[in-house]
């Protein structure tokens, strides 16, 4: 059935025209047709979680593995499977769809008071290429030759069909067509969004952070994913069809491959933590009791990012030999700058604030803290005389998983403060608090010993290594760190159980400052059912708080 | 709309800066060409919007001072629920899997989509599933 959207002005106008009266199918037949941005959201949710916890159970073996010198519990053969597949999950399954298609769906339409997204079909669309992406991924495990085997990065010559000849690296590649297309229509589906869907009064610049740092994710990805796409039909073509486009055999370039590739892939790495830089602009904030400070900063040093970011793809390949080593170099360290804003405007939010430690606060520290080390150690490999003493050690290993075990513990905080809104219900502090402190500590005891192991040498993608006694105690340690993440992965799924349906979150548990802690718990279907006036980038705060005026950009809140 | 546009044209100008010093210091041609369509793709949109923001004017959305009822009425038929996106996205699946497994998928394949594209457009036509 179709229902016509209508503005709330003012509240009897929404209820008069019921637009919050949705009589469409139920059961599995509603998860299957809907087109509301929540349903889907939420489906997005779950499927990139279950990615976690699967790419998780493959690290959880890796770190078995390389817990004693020569472990036998997977063979070499099946090694190159595991960390192929854990990475291609985390990154492609996981990180990507959870950071711009699960919470950015449910959250970026309520921010701005829209009833749903731009283009409802094509959202439901971009969901179901997602998921038939990861079943195809993830068949590879099922097929004759096993899975795919040449890294998450597929650097030609190793992807081509003499070196990688099963259907498992033909099933990496059409999975990875699919979410490629997946991706790209959420692109275009927020931007049309954010564009022409939002509330009266809501100008560019009072949109909350998180929405625009996910308009900014768009728009990077409606310019990166369009060329791996082109890329995997390129590989393809080599693999089947018999070009030679990436084999020096037929004249091809192997390191066209690496271009093209992290062309993509660096833009990716942004299109992966911008979001998650949002969601904990959002909470600091909140649990600061204080608006953003430098909200105008944050929005340049987003665009900045995104603007270097397409300019930094070769800092991957130092080491080729080919790359002008100069510029990349420049442009790599330059990021640091607008990044240094952020981490220098989350402090900011909370310097003088009457901060609340809740799990959703205490995760969202967590994520400045691990991604400050992740960071800096950036700096330290966008420098090419370091970068060729490092590369291809656990020291680049370490430095992306400090990275992407951030975004892991800023997607957490984003669960903790946005699930009460989505389901209705409080998700349990106690276990929120124990989660949160096995996955920080977790996260550091994992990656510390990697950065001194790979500055001693470590090569990455070995599953046996030299028998000696400090490598040994030193990847023990890290295997420790990796079980204590595991763990606390599992104690979300506990906490989920144990919280079901207990204690009811009402509209706004966390006096919150954007539109969504406006609207009931969960949102109706169409979001609203009445709006409040907007004036400054915290509306639904100004609206429980007109004691105190809104503040323009920049003023000093006494 | 008028911001909206200059974001996307500031970013273009700054690729386009970024792709002419990278393909003179370079001589490598791969990243030049990426970099020049990704200009590119930063005027197309970039340019419609400004033509787009000149003709529509000044919306609710542009006025710091809107109050609600500006924006009160009619914003669009959306589909409450829809079987083709599963269908479309089912049919890409088998093509997909077509490439690996063999072309005789890509009769369930094209026939899903050919179904989902037929039926959604008669969907979109009459305003949604009725």
């Amino acid at each position: 059935m179709t229902t016509t959207a209508h503005n709330p002005a003012v509240e009897s106008h929404g209820h008069e025209h019921g637009h919050a009266e949705h009589h469409g199918p139920r059961g599995i037949l509603n998860w299957l047709t809907s087109t509301d941005h929540k349903v889907i959201g939420l489906s997005y949710t779950i499927t990139s979680v279950l990615m976690l916890v699967i790419g998780g159970a493959l690290a959880e073996v890796i770190r078995g593995q390389l817990a004693n010198p020569n472990g036998h519990l997977v063979t070499m053969a099946q090694y190159n499977e595991l960390f192929t597949m854990h990475g291609s999950i985390m990154i492609y399954l996981f990180a990507g769809p959870f950071a711009f298609g699960a919470l950015a769906n449910i959250i970026v339409p309520i921010q701005i008071g829209a009833p749903d997204m731009a283009f409802p079909r094509l959202n439901a669309l971009s969901y179901w290429l997602y998921l038939s992406g990861a079943i195809t991924m993830l068949l590879g495990f099922f097929v004759t030759g096993g899975a795919a085997n040449f890294g998450w990065v597929g650097y030609a010559p190793l992807s081509d069909a003499v070196y990688a000849p099963g259907a498992g690296a033909d099933l990496w590649i059409g999975g990875l067509l699919l979410t490629g297309f997946s991706a790209i229509f959420t692109g275009v589906n927020i931007c049309a969004t954010v564009f022409y869907l939002r509330a009266p009064g809501l100008t560019l610049f009072r949109m909350p952070i998180f929405t625009w740092n996910l308009l900014v994710v768009s728009i990077l990805i409606l310019l990166a994913f369009p060329i791996l796409t082109a890329g995997l039909v390129m590989l393809y073509a080599d693999r089947h069809l018999g070009t030679h486009i990436y084999s020096v055999a037929g004249g091809g370039v192997p390191v066209l491959w690496q271009h093209i590739f992290w062309f993509w892939g660096h833009p990716e790495v942004y299109i992966l933590a911008l979001p998650f830089f949002g969601m904990v602009t959002e909470i600091i904030p909140v649990f600061s009791r204080k608006p953003v400070f430098g909200y105008k900063g944050m929005v340049f040093a987003t665009l900045t990012i995104a603007a270097l970011s397409l300019g930094v793809w070769a800092h991957h390949m130092f080491t080729t030999g080919v790359v002008l080593l100069p510029f990349f170099s420049i442009m790599s360290l330059l990021i640091a700058v607008p990044t240094g804003i952020k981490l220098f405007n989350w402090i900011g939010s909370m310097w003088r604030g009457q901060i609340w430690f809740s799990t959703a606060m205490l995760f969202a520290i967590g994520f400045v803290v691990t991604f400050l080390i992740g960071g800096l150690t950036g700096i330290y490999l966008a420098s090419p005389p370091l970068d060729f003493f490092t590369h291809d050690t656990y020291f680049v290993v370490a430095h992306f998983h400090s990275v992407v075990m951030a975004l892991v513990l800023g997607g957490m905080a984003g669960l903790y403060y946005w699930g009460p809104k989505i389901t209705g219900y409080m998700l349990n502090e106690r276990i929120g608090k124990v989660q949160f402190w096995l996955a920080f500590i977790g996260t550091q005891v994992f990656t510390i010993p990697q950065y001194i192991v790979g500055l001693n040498g470590m090569p990455r993608r070995m599953a046996v290594y030299p028998n000696d006694p400090e490598w040994q105690t030193l990847n023990t340690w890290s295997s420790v760190g990796a079980i204590m993440i595991g763990i606390s992965t599992l104690l979300f799924v506990v906490n989920i159980v144990a919280s079901w349906k207990k204690h009811p979150a009402g509209d706004n548990p966390w006096d919150g400052h954007t539109l969504e802690w406006f609207t009931t718990s969960p949102p109706p279907h169409h979001n609203f059912f009445r709006l409040p006036q907007i004036r400054s980038e915290r509306p639904t705060w100004d609206h429980n708080h007109p004691e105190a005026k809104a503040l323009a950009h920049g003023k000093e809140d006494h | 709309m008028r911001i909206e546009s200059k974001i996307l044209l500031w970013l273009g100008i700054f690729f386009g800066l970024m792709c002419a010093v990278y393909w003179t210091w370079s001589l490598e041609n791969a990243g030049g060409v990426m970099m020049f369509f990704a200009m590119g793709l930063c005027f197309l949109p970039g340019l419609y919007y400004f033509w787009w923001s000149r003709r529509m004017g000044y919306r609710p959305e542009d006025d710091p001072n809107a109050t609600q009822e500006t924006g009160a009425g009619y914003i669009d038929a959306f589909p409450g629920s829809s079987i083709f996106p599963f269908t479309l996205g089912s049919g890409a699946f088998f093509v997909v899997l077509s490439m690996v497994f063999g072309s005789w998928l890509l009769i369930p394949g094209l026939g899903l989509v050919i179904w989902a594209a037929l039926g959604g457009i008669a969907e979109g036509r009459r305003g949604g599933d009725k």
